[in-house]
């Protein structure tokens, strides 16, 4: 017996200068920035400041760190994607091998989705949610540390199958039987599934944790109809994710069984039925778009008021929107695979069914719409990608319900016409709302605003390079072309991929300007600064705190009285004959204390998934003990929460308040 | 900006309509009926699309802050009848297409038998690694990677898949459908013109999913014949013995024809996932498909 398991210098792939260069890459940026972190003495404040944090902003704010990260990450796999097709016309077979090529796609898909859009969503959920809600913080602090980590075990995971071994070669939705043993023998598949399970419990975590605080820790006052829109629609996307990242778990579970332990729920042999697992996972996948895109709805709700300076219109109509999204999103899923062959009455009814959604989503376009309307419409950065989103999401949508016909459909499934559609909802949709979302938000986080021209160079590159990388493959699709094509024969589909690279190239120019900006407003951020915590003039609660507020948010927690808490008040501020302010007395605040658990609990899994990976099985004994006993000290602790004294709260927020006085 | 996507959508439209063998070229009744279909539901969807877009773009730019001849209206956040009319326009379009997608998905069932007086060609159709096999039950014949099919004359398929799913799928005839390994799934296609046109795969089906291409060659009902008379003459034969080796994985095989096929070997493709698992019946051992 092998004590390393499959493990052996075989698996790094030496001979692949693409794959050796990539990972050298990788490796020296994690070495420099580790290096230089532990030289300027960073270690014990990232430490006790940041690693170890349960504050759900800094929480929020590295989720948004790895998303980004990861964001360059899959971006690369899709410039080499479209510079393989770009090339690989007649005869010519491109720089990538299929089993490279195969790898990129796969990689792309998976880091995109659960790695790049959803860190994201959940970031920015976690910095805005507690303090749009008036309270101090989640309902269960160290459980959102642990998501974080897990999260981030799943993305180290991830990138370590570059260097060691492989990547699926499956697609990302992993459709057995290719993705069973029997076709695909090597680790990549188990890389694939290790991942996923491991960062899904971290995703599960953090829905249980949404839902409690949302339901259960509101602002005194607060009710239902009194939430901002975008609580609403976290409220909606982690309800889904509660429902719907277990089935992809046991989805998963199940196929994990078939790899390690010979069963067959999904093999060819053995009365395995692998449409099982095409159907339970798009039970997940559909509302999956869902849990990533209504938080998006809820940042361009947010967006499109507060720069009208209007309420929303139609508050009512926009959460019955988002509850009734919500729930038709588990009768759609079937409409990812009409070609399965069911018959016309099942086509039909999923068909329909998918249709019946665009219904609320259309609503929620047209009160958009009228909330601009008599509004006094400001075109900062948030505004571009908010109204860049309604004009591309249209489209969007339209090819949606288009390929929701089923004879449409026998024609455009699985060509790049689908490919077009999803990135088309998925970047217009929550890339847009992401970016519109990151540079309003960004001020409350820091305390400076991004910088303007840059944030508008960056919009109009990607604006611009989505519809010239993307309208191609629109017409690709008609023209017969389908996806995940390592070469073709059909030399007439070559202009067009070439423009597709193009596009590809100017939305790389509008990452370059997304960074440029970030380090100019670090730069420029003395003249940035933004003291006053509300340099929007914003509507909700959360521009009544300092920028960037303090760990209890609110020095006093407020009282809640009407939709648009903050916006009413400044209003009545202003009016002559407005109540007096009450004298701010302030009391000692319980603050949840720090944690290492996350941490520890994540380096734990991270040694588990991999040792499962290689088939490391002492290993795998050791890291599953190690989480155990790390959950154990937890449950044991003597501690969990201290008292930050009265008069600390005091001096800041009255600081707080002698700088926005007038 | 606006000129360059006009730019795209031009060219599109001028490749589209001189077109170029995509599913906007149809050459049987079945991919012509997807097509009509296709753009009766976008004709009724750009009729509301196309409005909201240049609405948006309209009332963002008249209501810019800086535009003092726009009425601010700070309290306008509900009305009746505009909520009434917001929820009634999508509603009523996709009453429209959903319409369209109830009939049209009966109308076009791939199980449906396309009505025609001619006796429709029966074929069965197995997705290999990485190729096509064409049998011909009624001929006792064979073909891989090249189907050849009368011109006017209703195809009957069915399918399966000796190992991992594909698509089979010819844009100009017709809509796809999967090949799934234990199951057969059934379609219908006609070419109602003479010409060869491209097959393909469209579900990723591994590393040499890229060459799982055949084309389809629809000729007339007696050069059909002629073509079914010279197959019988010559080439293997296909049964039990010689299906595994031809299920073994491979790449970019050049089409060849079978001069017979053993009766029973589709079902037999077919039932073989219903079997209990033993090692010596899987048909590709994990080593072949992992030398690839």
């Amino acid at each position: 017996m092998n004590l390393l398991g499959k493990l052996d210098w075989s698996v790094v792939p030496f001979d692949q200068p693409i794959v050796m260069f990539a990972t050298a890459l990788m490796v020296l940026t994690v070495v420099f920035v580790l290096g230089w972190t532990a030289f300027k003495g960073y270690v014990p404040y990232l430490w006790r400041e940041w690693l170890t944090s349960v504050d759900h902003k800094r929480i929020g704010v590295m989720y948004i760190v790895l998303a980004l990260i990861m964001l360059l990450r899959g971006f690369t796999d899709a410039i080499m994607m479209r510079a393989q097709q770009a090339v690989a016309a007649g005869g010519a077979q491109g720089y990538l091998p299929p089993e490279h090529f195969d790898q990129i796609f796969s990689a792309h898909g998976t880091i995109m989705i659960f790695f790049m859009a959803m860190p994201f969503v959940i970031g920015v959920m976690n910095f805005v949610v507690p303090l749009q809600l008036g309270v101090r913080d989640m309902a269960f602090p160290t459980l959102n540390s642990v998501a974080l980590w897990l999260t981030a075990s799943g993305i180290l995971l991830t990138n370590v199958s570059l260097a060691v071994g492989e990547f699926a070669k499956t697609g990302w939705v992993a459709y057995p039987p290719l993705s069973e043993l029997q076709f695909s023998p090597g680790v990549g598949v188990d890389y694939y599934l290790w991942a996923l399970q491991i960062s899904g419990v971290g995703t599960l975590m953090t829905g249980i944790n949404f839902v409690a605080t949302i339901l259960k820790t509101r602002a005194p006052g607060m009710g239902y109809m009194r939430m901002p829109v975008f609580c609403w629609t976290a409220l909606a996307s982690n309800l889904l994710i509660v429902a719907a990242f277990p089935v992809l778990t046991a989805t998963l579970a199940m196929l994990l069984l078939d790899r390690y332990l010979g069963f067959h729920f999904f093999s060819v042999d053995g009365q395995g039925n692998p449409m099982m697992y095409v159907n339970l996972f798009w039970v997940w996948g559909h509302p999956e778009v869902y849990i990533l895109v209504l938080p998006a709805f809820g940042i361009f709700s947010e967006v499109i008021a507060t720069f009208s300076s209007k309420p929303l219109f139609g508050y009512r109509s926009m959460v019955a929107a988002t509850m009734v999204i919500c729930v038709l999103s588990f009768l759609v899923w079937l409409h990812h695979f009409f070609t399965m062959g069911a018959s016309a009455d099942v086509n039909g009814f999923f068909g329909v069914m998918t249709m019946v959604i665009a219904v609320p989503t259309g609503v929620k376009v047209f009160n958009w719409l009228f909330t601009m309307y008599g509004g006094r419409v400001r075109f900062t950065v948030p505004v571009l990608w908010s109204i860049g989103f309604m004009v591309t999401f249209v489209i969007g949508g339209m090819t949606g319900v288009l390929m929701a016909v089923p004879p449409a459909d026998f024609q455009l499934h699985n060509s790049l016409f689908l490919v077009a559609h999803f990135h088309n909802v998925i970047i217009g949709g929550v890339v847009f709302g992401l970016l519109a979302g990151f540079n309003y938000w960004f001020p409350k986080a820091f305390g400076f605003t991004l910088d303007e021209r840059w944030g508008k160079r960056a919009f109009w590159c990607w604006f611009i390079g989505f519809y010239l990388a993307f309208m191609p493959l629109y017409v690709l699709g008609l023209l017969g072309m389908t996806r995940r094509m390592q070469h073709y024969d059909n030399v007439d589909w070559q202009p067009w991929l070439v423009l597709a690279a193009v596009g590809v190239a100017v939305i790389l120019a509008g990452i370059v300007c997304q960074v440029v900006q970030l380090v100019v407003s670090i730069r420029d951020r003395a003249q940035l600064r933004d003291v006053t915590g509300d340099p929007w003039n914003g509507r909700t609660l959360e521009w009544s705190t300092a920028s960037p507020p303090p760990a209890w948010n609110f020095a006093l927690l407020p009282r809640v009285a009407e939709r648009d808490t903050y916006w009413v008040r400044k209003k009545l501020a202003h009016a002559k004959d407005g109540p007096p302010t009450p004298p701010r007395e302030y009391e000692p605040i319980e603050m949840p204390k720090n944690s290492a658990t996350g941490f520890v609990t994540a380096f734990f899994a991270v040694v588990t998934g991999f040792a499962l990976i290689w088939h490391i099985w002492w290993m795998a004994a050791l890291g599953v003990f190690g989480a155990f006993v790390t959950l154990l000290v937890f449950a044991f602790r003597d501690r969990e929460e201290f008292e930050m004294a009265a008069d600390k709260i005091a001096q800041f927020d009255r600081g707080h308040q002698a700088e926005v006085a007038p | 900006m606006r000129y360059a996507v006009l730019a795209v959508v031009l060219i599109g439209a001028a490749t589209l309509g001189g077109c170029s063998e995509g599913v906007l070229d149809p050459k049987g009744p079945v991919a012509a009926a997807e097509r009509l279909i296709l753009f009766n539901s976008l004709g009724i969807m750009l009729a509301i699309v196309i409005p909201t877009i240049l609405a948006t773009l309209g009332v963002a730019l008249w209501f810019r802050a800086s535009n003092w001849r726009a009425r601010y209206l700070p309290d306008f956040e509900y009305s009746g009848r505009l909520e009434m009319l917001v929820w009634s326009i999508p509603a009523m379009t996709v009453l429209l297409v959903g319409g369209v997608a109830w009939v049209g998905s009966h109308d076009l069932d791939p199980r449906k038998a396309i009505a025609s007086t001619a006796k429709a060609v029966r074929v069965q159709v197995v997705s290999l690694d990485w190729k096509w096999l064409f049998i011909y039950p009624e001929q006792g014949i064979a073909s891989v990677n090249q189907l050849t099919i009368p011109v006017g004359t209703p195809v009957s398929f069915e399918l399966t898949s000796s190992g991992v799913m594909n698509s089979f799928f010819v844009p100009q005839l017709g809509g796809q459908i999967y090949t799934m390994a234990g199951m057969a799934t059934r379609l219908h296609l006609q070419a109602d013109h003479p010409g060869t046109y491209r097959g393909l795969s469209a579900q990723y089906s591994g590393d040499g999913f890229a060459d799982m291409r055949f084309a389809v060659d629809a000729v007339p009902a007696e050069k059909f014949a002629q073509w079914v008379e010279a197959t019988r003459t010559a080439g293997p034969v296909l049964d039990a013995q010689t299906y595994p080796d031809l299920a073994k994985p491979s790449k970019t095989v050049a089409p060849f024809t079978y001069r017979a096929v053993a009766p029973d070997l589709f079902t037999g493709i077919v039932n073989a996932g219903m079997q209990p698992r033993d090692p010596s019946s899987i048909t590709h051992p994990m080593s072949q498909r992992a030398e690839q």
